[in-house]
């Protein structure tokens, strides 16, 4: 990695540009590559935070240039200049944006067609330059106002440090804090926008809440940065993400999400992520590198992660949970797909702090072409967890002989009383269930549809009814080809 | 309805049929017996389009149409079905779903329309019905957990439920209790009709009490050696295989 102080021209020809670009001309949209303090005071300026985000940013920035990227992860990742990216751009102007579907990619929209998107969010979708799609934000409005009548807090993390700023700077950082690593220090250093959520004590989100639904949820950018409160008693569901597959010219997205749950309440997170994985070749496609992780802090609380990923070219990413409060779960459904050459190393951690704690972890792995997946989970029991329990299932599933599939189970148990238990399968797709199908009249690629989804069902149960459909829909789309 | 010639099959390095040739009519049923790896299996997964067999000469008609140019799917499309001797399991798959799938599939290629959800689970409970299978098997996934008495009623449920113009059964008999047997060959023997051929493979004669062939063949060394009506295979239940290879000779 590069640092400020190693490359003196870098820093200079930063230094000029983004003079040039902070005094003469403000109204920028964009500011120029690279990253110091000057940079991170311009965007908490620009977004007009109160002292003590800055305060945070800051201390993140410094923390974050005396640190190393992971290299423990089962990934081959080509070097990240970190100066030449550009970290921070207002709402994209939409000048370059494609200006109708006839400009978008035809591969992209022949996606869309297999996908079922709905035509008036293609254009969304594709980024084309369209002012407002009139239906999602009138659905956006009657859905603010129910949510507001319920008294749940839901919007733009720039909107919460404006409206709600006592809340963000009691629970920002609490979970994820920005020592932890090396991308969540960068993100802490230079977030632009994210979601920001608060249910009141007792309340149950009347509805499931997505980004989708958020107005100016586009373009949130890079580094994404979301927090979830559930406080006493409280309920929410959060779904994040799309099935179809969108636009972006970012390679590298390095997002935190941050979920707390108080007393007796229940967060489920549910994530469908299809950025784009890079072609056939392995050319392209975006570094997924994400830090999420939930902390159970009240008893009898409850945090699920499920998550299908199905996209990007790499994927880093743990979603974890730490179970403080007595009696509280943590749960973690996976299905991560690494096609051509895709590369995933995920799972999640367990860590288990209160008594009778209990945990499941359910991963479905498939690779296919010349795809790496590799499972990487941490159940943890601390002495203090007394009676605590963990069941995790692990399987993988190879499609074709050029792919790998790679099981890193790390487990650490400090307490007598604890039970642990794990579970993992590697199967190849086979030719026998393969023959059986179609020995029925079924074709190859609806067979092969068939045996994968029958391998992540029990994944796919764990997400909303009509999320699980499309979730079934984009499995088969991102394994067009990968048999026969 | 079939007609094969002079069939070669090999698979690796091994020559498995050896010049069998066979021609089934019209609602006529087959039966194909002979000693263990005399090629039976072979046949009938061959029949059915399995990779991994090489055929290196003759034909096989059925239908007027050449069936070893046709895939798998597009076989079954056609009205050819397997009951396999080992149905594989397919976890979370659910057994019916694969068989709707397989039947909308069959009827949109004879340009029928397809069933919906509605109107196959009302078929399907008839034909599970004949099978005496209870209503647990709806929501199984395919073969899973399923004792091998439950796997060979399920295939033959399949049969009824995708009435095929020719069915190779392929030891159906195999690891049944009398009782299973029973219930299986009476769904076979329901589904016996003019225009529907079968073909069963079997090692022993036990099946043909129950399932009357109209002829019987004994295949060895990968070629049919002799052919007759049932009383050929009460003479090989007493008089075991060996004579007929030595009369082969």
């Amino acid at each position: 990695m590069s640092t400020p102080q190693t490359d003196p021209t870098l820093e200079a020809l930063v230094a000029r540009k983004y003079r040039h670009g902070f005094v003469t001309d403000i109204e920028s949209d964009t500011v120029p590559p690279g990253l110091d303090e000057d940079v991170i005071r311009l965007i908490s300026r620009k977004k007009r935070e109160p002292s003590f985000m800055l305060e945070w940013r800051l201390k993140a920035f410094r923390h974050w240039v005396t640190m190393q990227e992971p290299k423990w992860a089962h990934l081959r990742i080509a070097p990240i200049d970190y100066q030449a990216i550009s970290y921070y751009s207002a709402p994209k102007s939409k000048a370059d944006a494609p200006k109708s579907l006839d400009e978008v990619d035809p591969k992209l929209l022949e996606t869309y067609d297999k996908l079922g998107i709905p035509l008036h969010e293609r254009a969304r979708l594709a980024g084309v330059a369209v002012d407002a799609v009139f239906d999602s934000v009138s659905v956006a409005t009657t859905f603010k106002e129910r949510l507001a009548q319920a008294g749940v807090i839901f919007c733009s993390f720039s909107e919460a440090v404006q409206n709600h700023p006592a809340l963000v700077e009691q629970y920002l950082g609490s979970v994820v804090p920005y020592t932890d690593n090396f991308f969540a220090a960068l993100n802490s250093a230079v977030f632009s926008d994210g979601s920001f959520v608060y249910v009141p004590k007792g309340v149950r989100c009347p509805m499931e809440l997505s980004t989708y639904f958020r107005i100016n949820a586009a373009n949130t950018g890079q580094f994404e940065r979301t927090l979830i409160i559930a406080d006493e008693g409280a309920y929410v569901s959060y779904l994040e993400g799309c099935t179809a597959p969108m636009r972006d010219e970012n390679q590298l997205h390095a997002a935190v999400v941050e979920l707390i749950a108080l007393d007796n309440a229940q967060i489920k997170y549910s994530t469908v992520q299809n950025w784009y994985p890079g072609d056939e070749q392995g050319r392209g496609g975006i570094y997924n590198f994400v830090t999420k992780r939930g902390e159970c802090r009240g008893v009898n609380s409850r945090i699920s992660w499920t998550q299908v990923e199905t996209g990007s070219a790499i994927t880093w990413k743990y979603p974890s949970c730490i179970l403080t409060g007595d009696n509280s779960v943590g749960e973690f459904y996976s299905v991560a797909v690494a096609n051509h050459y895709q590369q995933a190393d995920t799972g999640t951690k367990m860590i288990h702090i209160g008594r009778n704690t209990r945990s499941t972890i359910v991963s479905k792995g498939i690779s296919a072409g010349h795809g790496q997946n590799s499972y990487r989970g941490l159940v943890k029991i601390l002495p203090s967890a007394e009676n605590a329990r963990n069941f995790t299932q692990c399987d993988s599933l190879l499609m074709g002989d050029q792919c790998g599939a790679h099981t890193f189970p790390y487990m650490e148990v400090r307490n007598p009383t604890a039970s642990v238990e794990h579970e993992a399968t590697t199967s190849k797709i086979g030719d026998d269930q393969l023959f059986y199908c179609m020995s029925r009249g079924v074709s190859e690629e609806d067979a092969v549809n068939m045996i994968v989804n029958g391998f992540c069902k029990a994944v796919f149960k764990e997400l909303p009814m009509e999320f699980a459909v499309e979730a079934q829909n984009l499995l088969a789309v991102s394994l067009e080809g990968s048999v026969g | 309805m079939l007609r094969i010639d002079n069939l070669h099959v090999r698979a690796g390095e091994r020559q498995i049929l050896n010049g069998l040739s066979l021609e089934v009519g019209a609602g006529e049923v087959h039966a194909i017996m002979g000693p263990n790896g005399s090629g039976k299996s072979t046949l009938a997964q061959v029949l059915a389009g399995r990779e991994g067999y090489e055929v290196t000469a003759g034909t096989v008609t059925y239908r007027g149409r050449d069936l070893l140019a046709l895939s798998p799917e597009e076989r079954a499309r056609e009205g050819v079905f397997l009951a396999f001797q080992y149905p594989v399991e397919i976890p979370g798959v659910n057994n019916v779903y694969l068989l709707k799938a397989g039947l909308n599939a069959i009827r949109k290629h004879r340009g029928e329309p397809e069933l919906d959800a509605f109107e196959f689970l009302t078929l399907v409970r008839e034909k599970m019905k004949l099978m005496q299978m209870d209503e647990s098997f709806l929501n199984r996934g395919v073969n899973e957990g399923f004792s091998g008495g439950e796997k060979k009623r399920n295939e033959i449920l399949q049969m009824a439920v995708l009435e095929p113009t020719l069915a190779l059964l392929d030891e159906t008999d195999s690891g049944l209790d009398i009782d299973a047997l029973r219930i299986v060959a009476n769904g076979v023997n329901s589904l016996r009709r003019p225009d529907r051929s079968i073909v069963m493979v079997t090692h022993y004669q036990r099946l043909l009490d129950y399932i009357e062939p109209d002829y019987v063949h004994v295949l060895s060394g990968g070629r049919i050696v002799k052919s007759g009506d049932k009383s050929l295979a009460l003479e090989l239940e007493k008089r075991g295989y060996d004579w007929i290879k030595q009369e082969a000779a």
